[in-house]
């Protein structure tokens, strides 16, 4: 259930200029028939990887990109759409500890946090920084520092903080879920229940 | 200080602040179905942790519900399995569980306001974002993940951070054919799908005062699909005449005896009635203060708004019906080449494949009534595929009760049973891959209604429309 705790990550990204990606794109709702947590992975963007007959679709960014990357990068106003946890779910499970983006959907943000999934929300010329870095390069490498709150491209010099409420960075900090908290307030509720 | 709304309800449900960090909120109704339930008991189950508060939680199924054949046994058994799980969970747990066929189930967002669960200044939420439709009653209602869906259930309270507070108002009178959902995708197409991300809406002005209950759920259910965590309407006579009589309005109907309860409907005894007077009371004081200020407003005028229909891949691309395809960025592009359509192409003339009315964004009783209203005497075009799913067992009895079936009947169109169906295709009602399809439902995203789905949005008449003619019509004509 706890997550893994997140501090430095460095990793290669697999970056998609693509805005709105609503839930939708993520984890198609015919995937969201399980009724356990784990496995989602194999359904994530099902249909940007795969053609309605199961091929592979080879020149998606997942099949170019590094299957060792732990960042994705995608275009503004990411995760809009649907509540679906399932998204977030899937995102983790192929192997990303963070989503970058300009602008996230409020829904898949808290999801995302809530499951050790770090959303980093950058400046719009950051993240064009990014795409250009890889159409120059053919690939990026980033490296996110979250007790400094902070994003860099590495081998550029270009970086920049990014913002992340001290409640939640003290979570992914230390692997910590909300309702672990949660569960010790009770007799606030309660407390609460009784006053209201 | 002046106060919006939404500050009063806030405030009267926060449990404690915590230190730099977020608000722990109460949460006065939990709507649960069999999608994004399991893993929640799932958690619960491993932790070893019961429901804390399990009256105030509501389940029903509608996902994976078939629309056909309701009273046999789900042959399907991705969509069988998460409901027989559902109905487990809540057995374990003492939830009251709304199963198919049982006279209160419907789509989650149709049977809370219906069954007077959902009301004013209350907090409500469910795992899924069209909980916005309960703002309709003045209440702060929205959608949540899957983990916060456990963490309600283990303790009826969310750590959430206050969101920024914006007001919406729509003055003048509407023109003919012109509804709610056409009012809610004109603001989309205004605001963009992102326009109120970080935002909690408040609907307010001519517009809206004069709107149904019904009218009302629709504008707010498509909140999200502006970024908003939810949008609300300041409660009024309207309000309070809509909750009368409905089963589960009082407290005393929501405490007793707990799972399964049936406290019966219909004529109250003069406590009952005591006891809403008293409710009626407590809700009139929930408005916004006249000088309250708003971090953001926007004003429309609403003669401008015409019939709407979507010719992109996000609910934002919207134009009037008589109207053209705009230019559009990188992101548009890509929708419009989905879709197989081309700047500067009309909207008018376009051929539709199938066509469904239903979902919680279109899926009630006026809805239906509007349908009908414009097909009666017409007939069914040839090669449309028309799927009319109801919201509700309830939605669905009182399309029988009012004839409007036979109305149906007799210009070609058949009713199935209630469930969110095609609205995102999870049991068996997909359309095919490449077939339009002209939907009264909230979102036209890619495969959202079938892999390679091509999907409009539009009301329940712009729908009738094009059932009758086959192609993209202007109802006003």
């Amino acid at each position: 259930m706890a997550f893994e705790k997140i501090n430095i990550l460095r990793s290669e990204v697999i970056a998609t200029p693509v805005e709105n990606i609503d839930t939708d794109q993520i984890i198609p709702a015919r995937f969201l028939k399980a009724t356990k947590r784990e496995g989602f992975g194999e359904a994530m963007f099902r249909d940007w990887r795969y053609t309605e007959n199961n091929e592979l679709i080879e020149d998606s960014v997942f099949a170019k990109g590094s299957r060792e990357a732990k960042i994705l990068v995608a275009g503004k106003n990411f995760g809009c759409g649907s509540s679906r946890e399932h998204a977030a779910w899937a995102i983790a499970d192929y192997g990303f500890r963070a989503v970058v983006s300009s602008f996230f959907a409020d829904i898949f943000k808290n999801n995302a946090l809530n499951n050790g999934l770090l959303p980093v929300q950058v400046s719009d010329g950051f993240l064009s920084a990014i795409f250009n870095e890889q159409k120059k390069n053919g690939k990026v490498e980033l490296e996110i520092n979250l007790p400094q709150k902070s994003i860099e491209i590495a081998g550029t010099g270009i970086k920049e903080n990014f913002p992340i409420g001290e409640y939640k960075r003290h979570c992914l900090e230390n692997g910590l879920e909300d309702i672990d908290y949660l569960l010790t307030t009770k007799e606030i509720i309660a407390n609460y229940e009784q006053n209201r | 200080m002046a106060k919006t709304l939404f500050d009063k309800i806030w405030e009267a449900h926060i449990v404690q602040e915590l230190e730099n960090g977020p608000t722990q909120l109460y949460i006065d109704r939990h709507f649960i179905h069999e999608v994004t339930s399991p893993q929640a008991f799932g958690g619960l189950d491993k932790r070893g942790v019961k429901v804390f508060r399990p009256n105030q939680t509501f389940a029903t199924c509608d996902h994976n519900t078939p629309t056909l054949n309701q009273d046999k046994p789900i042959e399907d058994p991705s969509c069988r399995v998460p409901i027989e799980t559902l109905a487990a969970n809540c057995k374990n747990h003492g939830i009251r569980y709304f199963p198919l066929r049982d006279p209160s189930n419907g789509i989650v967002h149709v049977i809370g306001p219906e069954q007077g669960i959902t009301q004013p200044g209350m907090t409500i939420v469910c795992g899924d974002s069209h909980t916005a439709t309960h703002g309709a009653f003045g209440a702060i209602a929205f959608g949540i993940g899957t983990s916060e869906v456990e963490m309600v259930l283990a303790t009826q309270t969310l750590l959430q951070n206050k969101p920024k507070q914006m007001r919406i108002t729509v003055n003048g009178k509407l023109g003919k054919c012109v509804t709610p959902k056409d009012v809610i995708l004109y603001i989309i197409s205004k605001l963009g799908t992102s326009g109120g991300t970080g935002y909690f809406v408040e609907y307010a002005g001519e517009v809206f005062e004069n709107m149904s209950m019904e009218g009302r759920m629709t504008v707010c259910n498509m909140s999200i699909e502006m970024g908003a965590r939810g949008g609300f309407v300041a409660p009024d006579s309207t309000t309070f005449n809509y909750l009368h009589g409905r089963k589960y309005v009082l407290q005393s109907a929501v405490s007793e005896s707990g799972p399964q309860s049936d406290s019966t409907a219909g004529e109250w005894s003069e406590q009952q009635e005591a006891e809403f007077k008293a409710a009626v009371e407590k809700w009139s004081k929930l408005y916004s203060d006249p000088d309250a200020k708003f971090d953001k407003e926007y004003l429309f005028d609403g003669a401008e708004i015409e019939p709407m229909v979507t010719y992109g891949t996000d609910p934002g691309r919207g134009v009037a019906v008589t109207g053209t395809i705009p230019e559009c960025d990188e992101s548009g592009k890509k929708g419009l080449a989905y879709m197989g359509f081309a700047a500067g192409e009309k909207m008018l003339g376009k051929k539709v494949d199938y066509v469904f009315v239903g979902s919680c964004t279109n899926g009630r009783i006026e809805d239906f009534r509007a349908f009908a209203n414009y097909v009666k005497g017409k007939k069914k075009a040839s090669g449309v595929t028309v799927w009319l799913v109801p919201g509700s067992v309830e939605v669905e009895q009182k399309i029988a009760a009012e004839g409007l079936d036979k109305i149906l009947h007799e210009a070609g169109f058949e009713l199935r049973q209630p469930g969110c169906s095609a609205c995102l295709a999870m049991n068996a009602d997909k359309v095919p891959s490449g077939a339009y399809s002209l939907s009264t439902s909230n979102r036209n995203f890619e495969g959202r209604q079938g892999q390679g789905a091509r999907t409009m949005l539009c009301s329940p008449i712009v729908a009738a429309a094009a059932a009758v003619t086959g192609v993209i019509t202007d109802p006003r004509v």
